[in-house]
This record gives structure tokens, C-alpha cells and sequence, in this order.
């Protein structure tokens, strides 16, 4: 190989890194401990939760956190440590949803657009800037508004809102690969379209689709549990947790518990996913590593 | 210059067509029918009719399309069906409540955004920097109601700092000019109105506030970090020039390029968060007036905000693409 080849080679397929190296970061280590509990958590909820999250006890409303009930009861009497245990498991399930759907149409729109270039491209894109063009809450409340409020319906539309980020990410990968001496081979032994895409071009764009889905998971928590907060995603009495942010806010200036515990749990998964995201982009992108 | 200024108008004129398409489509062709969401489950046939011939919904879509986007064109997006007023004269009432939050929010934001970022680059990995990087990416993962809730608990209950809602105390109003309360006061002179707007819109402008502050911080000193190897900062250095002019006039200055873009496209962070911020600290805003419209199902007005608060949305990223382009003339020529 001479040494223009083995320079083209280099430059086409820089050295993989491995994901697990990662963890080598203090930072990610902690974001991947709080996801790791997280997704835990949702798997033994109903095993460790010391009680149904649906159950009401009028009698122990509005009680303070105690040994009885560690993170105090709501107005109905429901254990709040219960509901919030629970409520992880609507948040798995907007992850897996929202950032599912964003993530399939994203990187089909991303990958068609670049792969194909000219007026494929710039239809998409197109497509693209005038979903960017709405404040991301706006676009999602316009969804829910016409399909009406549910969690599976603000699930949905939170995966719409989220499809150009990754349409866009996805595209400039594409744009960058299609060229490289892989690509063109198979192009010229003759390999079809859709198999130059899915089997050369989608695998090495697989870094920054992890990292975009790692950091969005993130997002995709908080926006579904603030569009439950204002009454479009889950309703009551189901334990999401923004819904029963939402539930207790008339309650919460006397009785502090309520809105603090399920918020305190947004904000830590959100802050493991970030972490974990951050230090992914880092760990994959040479001029970041060097800061 | 005036060739990249058109040709961004240009693409702004598709986008809002885009928009305008986006809006109505999805009130229009998603599954449900409007005429039996509005008229509820008990309608009858004939009722259900007569209010879709009302309503122009028996007309072919891309008929009934082009009869809203010239209706809109005039500012005419039909009645509130809460209020009875013009749909848009709802939003228009509205809308100055949420441009006050957006800007205080913005100026808290940069106010402490930019100089907190600066410190950190001026003294890279030191405990200030570790400080605040670390408050801010606790900042950029913190749920905006759950802050705002958390405010209001803090400052409002348990401290007794601050009022917890509204834009003014129940039947203290200065006289309506622009709509903005602290402008408002302002211009009555009045120092009780003056006093009572900012106390009023201290908590939610930082509820608001502080995501765009931590993103601000986290990129101002990413940028000033990178400037700070450049060769022109490193000839500056070699001139002898002390470190402070170095960091002002050399690092800073560049740096503030990319962040200026940053900070302009913060808006539509601060609109979507201002949905959530009207509604905790009830102020009658777009945001609020918005989610009330799709709770009552008042689709003019839910048309008439979504669309001016995406060209709002819109026209400030042309601003500020603009001003990028002015700043650094190598985008004007991609």
C-alpha cells in the first residue's frame, strides 16, 4: 500500500474507539451509575415500592416524609416514594418511544437526504428548517393539540419535535462518508442503494447517532414530563412524574414534598443522561478530547 | 452583503409558508374532526354540518387552506370561541406579557452567563471553574417547572422575599400602553408600580432564566478556551501586551462571535419555556393563553399564537443570522 493510499485509509476510517473506554471519565462514570439505577428502578419498581402507587388512604394525606412513608404521602393519601418509583417507568417509556421515533425517522431522513444529495436533500432539509423553524415546546403542544392530550399522544410529538436534530446530525455524518473509498468501492462493485446505506454508510455514522440519542434522552424526559405538568401528556392518577408534579401543585406551599421528590427525579436522570452524553461527544471528538 | 440579506429573506419567506402549512395541517388533517370536537359527542348530524359549512371544513383542504393563509395574511384568524374577540387580538393582548418575561430572562441570562464564563476560562480547572461548571450543567438538566415550583417555595413561602404570581397584585395596574407591566410603570412614573412589576417578575424572569444562563456560561468558556491558542492571541502575547488587554481586547472579542449567535438563538428556548413559566407563576401570557386554548379546544386561537410566536421565532434568527454575517464575513460567503 503506498503511502497516498494508506494516508486515504487513515483518513476514511479514522481508529475506533471503544464506547466502554468511556468510562474511564470520572464524569461518566457518575452520569452512567445515576442512568444505571435509573433503568434498574424501572425493572424492580413493583418489587421494591412499599406501596400500590394508585392507593389512596385519606386518612395518611399530606403526611410529612417519614419511616412510614419516606417521601410523605399527597393529597389523596397516595405514598409519594411509591409514585415516584413508578413514575421512572414512564420516563423509560417516553425514551423509548419519543427518542425511538425520532431516532428511526431522523436517521432515515438524514441518511436518504445525504446519501442521494440534490433535490432529495434539499426537500428534506427543507422539511427540516421549517420543523426548527417552531420553539420545540410550541411544535409539540400544536401535536397533542390536534390529537388530543394523552402520554402516548405527547410521546409522539415529542419524537416529531425531536426528528430534524437528528435529521441534521445524521445528514452532515452521510455527507462526510459518502466519499470515502469504502463507499465508492461498493458503489462500484456494483452494490445497490439501499444496501451501500444500511450495511457502509449507517455503520460508521453510528458515534454521533449514540451520542445524540444518549443526550436526548435526556430532553425527551423532561419535555414529556412538562407536557404532562401542563395537563397534554399522562393524566392523573397515572404516578408520571410530571403529571404528579402537576397533581400537587395546589398542595405544595404548605406541604414541600410533594413537588420536590418526583422534580428531584427528572433532574437527576436528566443530569445522568447528560453526563453520560457529554462525555460520549468527548470521548469521540479528537478536538474536544484535546480541551 | 445585501445578496446574502435577500436571499435570507427569501428562504424566511418558504420557511413561513412551511410553518404556515405545518399549522394548518396538523389542526386539519390529523385524525379528529373539529366540528365534533367543538360541538362535543352529542351533536347531531344537522348541527355538525351547519358549523362545517360555517367553519369552510366542507370545502376541499387545499381550498380551505388557502382561504386561512389569505384570512391570516389580513391578521384575520377568525373568533375565540372562549373569549368571542378576534382570535388574534386575544394573542396580540398576550403577546407583550411574554416578550417582558423572554427579554428579562435573556437579560438575566447574559448578565450572568457571559461574565461567569469569562471568569472560568480566565482561570481554567481552578475551583471557581470547577464551580461553576458544575452549577451550570446542573442548570442546563434542571426541569423548568420544577425550578420554578422550587422558586416559589423558597423565595416565596418559606423566605417571603418575593410575590409567587401574577405580573401585578390583584387590582393594582398601571394604566395599559404596551402591555408589559414594568414598561408600563415606567412610563405612569408611578415608584409603587415600579416596585411591584420588577418584585412581580424577579422569580419567573430567573426561573426562566437560568437554562439559557448555564448554556451561555458553558459556551462562553468553551470559546474563550479555544481563542485563547490562536496565533493572533499569541502575537498579541508576544507584543507584550498585559494579560487583561489580552483577555479583553484579543480572546474576548472573538469569542463573543459564536456567542452572540448562541445567546440570539436562546429565543426559542425562552418561548418554550415560557409556556411552563406563565403557567406556574399564572401570568397571562402566550404561553398560558395557548394551553388554556387547546384545553378549551379554541383552535383560532391556538392557529393565531402557534403562528406569531413561530415568525417571532423566525424573524429573530434572521436578525441574528444577520448579525453573524456581519461579525464574520466568511459566512456571508458560503
Amino acid at each position: 500500500m503506498s503511502t497516498v493510499e494508506l494516508a486515504a485509509t487513515e483518513q476514511a476510517a479514522p481508529p475506533r474507539r471503544s464506547v466502554l473506554r468511556v468510562l474511564r471519565r470520572p464524569t461518566a462514570r457518575v452520569g452512567a451509575a445515576i442512568v444505571a439505577i435509573f433503568l434498574l428502578l424501572t425493572v424492580i419498581a413493583p418489587e421494591i415500592a412499599p406501596y400500590d402507587p394508585y392507593d389512596q388512604d385519606f386518612g395518611a394525606a399530606l403526611q410529612e416524609p417519614s419511616l412510614e412513608h419516606l417521601f410523605g404521602t399527597d393529597q389523596y393519601g397516595r405514598d409519594e416514594l411509591s409514585r415516584v418509583m413508578y413514575g421512572s417507568r414512564t420516563a423509560l417509556l417516553s425514551i423509548l418511544v419519543a427518542d425511538g421515533i425520532a431516532l428511526f425517522i431522523g436517521t432515515t431522513l438524514g441518511l436518504v437526504a445525504g446519501f442521494y444529495g440534490r433535490w432529495v436533500d434539499s426537500a428534506a432539509m427543507r422539511l427540516v428548517d421549517v420543523l426548527l423553524a417552531f420553539p420545540y415546546l410550541l411544535l409539540a403542544l400544536i401535536i397533542v393539540a390536534s390529537l388530543g392530550p394523552s402520554l402516548v399522544h405527547s410521546m409522539i410529538a415529542i419524537g416529531i419535535v425531536a426528528t430534524p436534530v437528528y435529521a441534521r446530525v445524521i445528514r452532515g455524518q452521510v455527507l462526510a462518508v459518502r466519499t470515502t473509498e469504502f463507499v465508492l468501492a461498493a458503489r462500484a462493485i456494483g452494490g445497490s442503494a439501499g444496501r451501500i446505506m444500511l450495511r457502509h454508510v449507517l455503520p460508521n455514522s453510528f458515534t454521533p447517532i449514540l451520542v445524540m440519542a444518549t443526550l436526548q434522552a435526556g430532553t425527551v424526559v423532561v419535555e414529556t414530563a412538562g407536557l404532562s405538568f401542563l395537563g397534554m401528556g399522562a393524566q392523573p392518577p397515572s404516578p408520571d412524574w410530571g403529571s404528579v408534579l402537576a397533581e400537587g401543585q395546589g398542595y405544595f406551599l404548605t406541604s414541600w414534598w410533594i413537588a420536590t421528590f418526583p422534580g428531584l427525579a427528572i433532574f437527576m436522570v436528566v443530569l445522568g443522561f447528560n453526563l453520560l452524553g457529554d462525555a460520549l461527544r468527548d470521548h469521540f471528538d479528537p478536538r474536544r478530547r484535546k480541551e | 452583503m445585501t445578496q446574502y440579506i435577500v436571499r435570507r429573506i427569501i428562504q424566511l419567506v418558504f420557511v413561513l409558508i412551511g410553518v404556515s402549512l405545518v399549522v394548518f395541517f396538523t389542526m386539519h388533517v390529523l385524525p379528529g374532526d373539529v366540528a365534533q370536537m367543538l360541538l362535543g359527542d352529542h351533536a347531531t348530524n344537522e348541527q355538525l354540518a351547519r358549523l362545517r359549512q360555517q367553519l369552510g371544513l366542507d370545502q376541499p383542504i387545499y381550498v380551505q387552506y388557502v382561504l386561512f393563509a389569505r384570512d391570516a395574511l389580513h391578521g384575520d384568524f377568525g373568533t375565540s370561541l372562549r373569549s368571542n374577540n378576534p382570535a388574534f387580538l386575544d394573542v396580540w393582548y398576550a403577546f407583550p406579557v411574554t416578550m417582558q418575561l423572554s427579554v428579562a430572562a435573556l437579560c438575566v441570562s447574559v448578565a450572568g452567563g457571559v461574565p461567569l464564563g469569562v471568569l472560568a476560562a480566565v482561570w481554567p480547572l481552578s475551583r471557581f471553574d470547577n464551580t461553576v461548571m458544575t452549577v451550570s450543567l446542573f442548570g442546563v438538566s434542571m426541569p423548568i417547572f420544577w425550578l420554578g415550583l422550587m422558586m416559589i417555595l423558597v423565595f416565596g413561602a418559606f423566605l417571603d422575599w418575593l410575590p409567587i404570581g401574577g405580573s401585578m397584585p390583584i387590582g393594582v395596574e398601571p394604566p395599559r400602553i404596551t402591555g408589559m407591566s414594568v414598561v408600563d410603570s415606567l412610563i405612569s412614573g408611578d415608584w409603587n408600580y415600579i416596585l411591584l412589576s420588577l418584585q412581580h417578575l424577579v422569580l419567573p424572569a430567573f426561573t426562566l432564566g437560568t437554562i439559557p444562563l448555564a448554556l451561555i456560561t458553558r459556551i462562553t468558556r468553551s470559546e474563550m478556551l479555544s481563542m485563547r491558542s490562536q496565533d493572533h492571541v499569541r502575537t498579541a502575547r508576544a507584543k507584550g501586551l498585559s494579560e487583561p488587554k489580552v483577555v479583553l481586547k484579543h480572546v474576548l472579542r472573538n469569542a463573543l462571535i459564536p456567542v452572540v449567535t448562541v445567546i440570539g438563538l436562546q429565543l426559542g428556548l425562552l418561548l418554550s419555556g415560557a409556556v411552563l413559566t406563565e403557567t406556574i407563576f399564572s401570568l397571562p401570557g402566550l404561553g398560558r393563553l395557548m394551553i388554556n386554548a387547546i384545553l378549551d379546544r379554541d383552535y383560532p386561537v391556538v392557529q393565531a399564537a402557534a403562528l406569531l410566536t413561530a415568525f417571532v421565532f423566525v424573524a429573530v434568527n434572521l436578525v441574528v443570522d444577520l448579525s453573524y454575517a456581519y461579525l464574520d464575513p466568511r459566512i456571508r460567503y458560503r
